[in-house]
């Protein structure tokens, strides 16, 4: 924005008429207003989770088993081993998928193909299809019908897999997209196959990119509920998967939502503990993704 | 030989650019966009003489009647000569008129633009380079490019040294090899303590020969260089230029160069390349002219070469 | 120069064939394992289709499609003779609370999307941009949470006063607003920014103050980038399982009494799903018959919202 030229606007407008004069001052302030409510919001949300929930946190609270009689002796355990388990197997799923599409669509595809504008325009419509489809996805393909998996830690898994799946392959090309085209010159000029030049010189190039993505990805999924529920994810779970396939399974969201929902006020307290426990879980994440973008990211 | 202060760098730079559309022209009157001009008045550009080929050199690559096209329109057309062996050879002409284009498909660097697709003919060592079953890969591995800018990788100068030879599986001691085209490169002396440090803290200047070193690495037949200069000082200029003369004795060398003083001094031969529209409107380039250096400079046979090496154009 | 003649004087004939070496075979592998990876979105869609659909035939073998589309009374879970399949209540329902939370978030939105592509010192923007970006990595269960425990006691009930019942559509919506908000002022500002800086100077030297130009020259240029982002933020609305879950009820109303409890597809379908049912039965089949209409709302919606950013890609690229 030019700033020689607000000056002469403000001469012209203090000629022109008080009216406006005072609509330069409102029109700001009432934006700001916007802002500021926007962001008052996010306060008084962390602040009604902190008020409530941070009594209840304590190590009982982490590693006991969920009571649905004695709220004082109720915990995450199991939602959070549950979690975990699905951030581990989601990731091994999205990591290599999600940056094989990425790279196939930015390095490989002939966008004159229809099949390749296919592929794009069909991530762009995934992206925007509602979690709560993804969830019956699980439960006709995964859960029951082809697979068969049953209520399991993986089934849980793939579906929230597939639900962010477009997010990596969106993100995953754009930091593809920022190498410069002159490194891939570069490479292949030296007789370096394509695979070569994306395996040693774009990948590498991309990886902070790439990383960010897939954090990204996984805190979305680590707060998703809807999917879950659908897939049948346990609400009480007495103990903790001893594997992927054959037990069932809790996490975090599905337990919170448990809890809201019991009509004892004591344990809609413990709903607000595990909220903190999944808020500081995504801090972290994220953290780690600003910290990658800063310390990883290549300046061309 | 040369003086730093005879360089007009890139001085005439925006004259070749604003020539553009002049280059082509006959003394007619045109718009100044130059943008039309009619079926009488086109060129005479079928009949590029080739010139003798120097009785003790050997043709590197014979291209013949080559027209590359974007999605179908063509950027260069009909263009037929030889490039010798253990020579410089200049390609210099307006922007626009297809040079680097050209010199991308001496080893097939346009095959990386989708829409790009050439016809005629290139022989390297008699060899068609456009034949199904030649392999790009093999091909860019004898003929080596150094670009516009200096696109050295994010990598330390060792790494990106020891690029080339590592993914063509060169066997040797690494260290060598590295140390050789270093010093081929005259870069050895500057960089020796300091091989571990990532390349992008190196000066324009220095990039660019660790740009060419990088290419001689894998000891190729042919250099080819898109304007190596141009994002340069005149005293890195100067040091190229020095370098691609040590290096004639054993490679060849192809330069594009938007500098005309710069191809009278480092070239032996040299290609004229111009601008025509056709009858459509639209602009593509043609070689004009292409003989000994001296000869391009002092004495050339068409009248479009004239004007652009004397600057008359415009 | 005879062609003849170079192949004649060339020296010994460098190999440049491709041959069937263990590299060039394996960059196909490569490739094609490449490709089957992005086929797996291909694969996803296949299958939401197919899940959705096989089911859906069933429910309509049982259900006339009349009875469900024209229906005015939804309630498939009830015993007997109160079973109803009048999906209008779910989509009235549906589009109701999304209304509510685009009151709320389109005005606050758009003025956040403003004040930071016009206004926003580029500290401000940096600290501004992170918070955005936090709201709109909340989970969706901790506004659900945020709406029953301090929108409907706190803010509705006590501060307005309002006689709200415990489960209601306006603290649902309100939630909804904020979760779209993030959504609605990230697009809009992306919109905003993209309109180049030679119209506002241009403007500016026409005298005008600076919100007539954010105003009339500004906003306008952008508008189709900002209308995608707005039918986007809508889509999340409409497909927003949980805030609706916990905060709206578990009635299918298709009156509009804000006090009143509202329900939306998507939580429908995660309390049914939830619920003790017999695969196969009716009831259990109306997940996919919602499902499909949830579907193809959200894929209607994230077409406009496609053609709008074309155009807008259209003018200033």
């Amino acid at each position: 924005m030019s700033v020689a030229e607000v000056p002469v606007a403000r001469a012209v407008v203090r000629g022109a008429s008080r009216g406006a004069r005072v609509r330069e001052i409102i029109f700001p302030a009432s934006l700001m207003l916007c802002i500021a409510f926007a962001m008052l919001t996010l306060v008084v949300l962390l602040l009604d989770v902190a008020v409530d929930g941070l009594p209840v946190l304590s190590w009982n609270f982490l590693t006991s088993f969920p009571s649905q009689v004695f709220p004082e002796r109720s915990g995450i355990q199991s939602a959070l081993v549950g979690t975990l388990l699905l951030m581990v197997v989601c990731a091994v799923f999205i990591v290599p998928v999600g940056t094989a599409s990425a790279i196939y669509l930015e390095e490989y595809a002939d966008g004159n193909r229809w099949w390749n504008r296919l592929i794009e325009v069909n991530i762009q419509n995934l992206a925007a299809v509602p979690s709560i489809v993804y969830g019956i996805l699980g439960l006709a393909f995964l859960v029951r019908g082809p697979l068969e998996l049953g209520r399991v830690v993986l089934a849980g898994a793939l579906t929230l897999g597939l639900l962010v799946l477009p997010v990596v392959i969106i993100v995953g090309r754009e930091a593809i997209r920022a190498v410069p085209n002159s490194i891939r010159e570069g490479s292949m000029a030296l007789g370096a196959t394509l695979w070569q030049t994306i395996w040693k010189q774009i990948l590498p190039g991309a990886l902070p990119g790439i990383a960010t993505g897939i954090i990204l990805a996984l805190s979305r999924a680590i707060g998703e509920t809807a999917p879950l529920i659908v897939v049948g994810a346990a609400a009480f779970a007495r103990f903790n998967p001893n594997d992927l396939t054959s037990d069932p399974f809790s996490a975090l969201p599905i337990q919170i939502l448990a809890w809201i929902q019991d009509p004892q006020e004591e344990f809609r307290t413990l709903a607000a503990g595990a909220i903190l426990v999944l808020l500081i879980l995504l801090l972290f994440m994220n953290a780690g993704a600003i910290y990658l973008r800063n310390r990883y990211e290549q300046k061309w | 030989m040369r003086q730093v202060t005879e360089r007009p760098e890139s001085s005439s730079e925006p004259r070749a650019a604003e020539s553009a559309a002049g280059a082509q022209k006959p003394p007619a009157a045109e718009p100044a966009d130059g943008r039309v001009m009619g079926p009488g008045t086109a060129p005479a550009v079928e009949g590029v003489k080739a010139p003798a080929a120097a009785p003790d050199s050997k043709p590197v690559f014979a291209v013949e009647r080559l027209t590359v096209s974007y999605a179908g329109r063509p950027a260069v057309r009909e263009v037929s000569f030889g490039i010798e062996e253990r020579r410089i050879t200049a390609l210099i002409g307006a922007s626009g008129c297809g040079k680097s284009t050209f010199i991308r498909t001496l080893n097939r660097m346009n095959d990386l633009i989708p829409s790009a697709s050439v016809e005629g003919s290139v022989r390297y060592h008699g060899q068609d380079l456009y034949a199904p079953d030649v392999d790009p890969v093999q091909v860019r591995k004898r003929i080596g490019m150094v670009f516009q800018k200096p696109n050295p990788f994010p990598k330390s100068i060792y790494d990106n040294v020891a690029f080339g030879p590592r993914v063509l599986g060169m066997k040797g001691e690494m260290d060598e090899m590295v140390e050789r085209a270093l010093r081929r490169g005259a870069l050895w002396d500057e960089v020796k303590d300091r091989l571990k440090q990532n390349a992008f803290g190196m000066s324009g200047g220095q990039q660019q020969r660790l740009c060419i070193a990088r290419a001689l690495a894998t000891d190729p037949d042919v250099i080819l260089m898109d304007e190596p200069a141009s994002a340069l000082d005149p005293i890195s200029t100067g040091r190229i230029e020095d370098l691609m003369f040590e290096l004639k004795d054993r490679v060849s060398i192809v330069i594009v160069t938007h500098n005309m003083q710069q191809a009278a001094r480092v070239s032996d031969m040299t290609a004229f390349f111009t601008v025509v529209v056709d009858d459509t409107g639209h602009r593509h380039g043609e070689v004009v002219e292409y003989d000994e250096t001296e000869k391009v400079f002092t004495n050339p046979a068409d009248e479009r070469t004239e004007a652009y090496v004397t600057g008359r154009v415009g | 120069m005879e062609a003849a003649s170079i192949a004649a004087a060339g020296g010994p004939r460098p190999n440049l064939t491709r041959g069937r070496t263990p590299r060039s075979v394996g960059e196909n592998i490569i490739k094609a394992l490449l490709f089957l990876a992005a086929l797996i979105s291909i694969a996803t869609t296949i299958g939401i289709v197919v899940s959705l659909l096989a089911e859906t035939v069933e429910f309509f073998s049982q259900v006339g499609i009349f009875e469900y589309l024209l229906g005015t009374k939804w309630s498939p879970l009830a015993g007997g003779d109160q079973k109803s399949f009048g999906v209008l209540p779910l989509i009235s329902g549906t589009l109701y609370l999304t209304a509510l939370g685009l009151v709320v978030a389109v005005p606050l939105g758009l003025g956040s999307a403003i004040y930071l592509a016009e206004y926003a010192s580029p500290r401000a923007r940096r600290i501004i941009k992170p918070v955005l970006e936090l709201l709109a990595g909340i989970p969706t269960i901790v506004l659900g949470y945020f709406a029953l425990t301090f929108i409907t006691p706190v803010l509705l009930q006590g501060i307005f006063g309002i006689e709200v019942k415990i489960f209601n559509a306006l603290s649902a919506g309100l939630a909804l607003g904020v979760l779209i908000l993030p959504v609605v002022a990230t697009l809009a500002d992306d919109s905003l920014r993209a309109v180049p800086s030679s119209l506002r100077e241009g403007a500016f030297g026409l005298g005008a103050s600076k919100p007539q130009v954010v105003l009339r020259v500004v906003f306008p240029a952008a508008l189709s980038g900002i209308v995608a982002g707005l039918v986007l933020a809508a889509s999340r609305a409409i497909g927003e399982t949980v805030v609706v879950l916990v905060a709206g009820g578990a009635n299918a109303n298709l009156g509009i009494d804000p006090r009143e409890s509202f329900q939306n597809m998507a939580a429908f379908i995660a309390q049914t799903a939830r619920g003790d049912i017999a695969a196969q039965s009716v009831e259990f089949l109306t997940i996919f018959a919602v499902g499909t209409t949830l579907f193809v709302m959200t894929l209607i919606l994230n077409a406009i919202s496609i053609r709008f950013v074309r155009r807008f890609q259209q003018v200033y690229e």
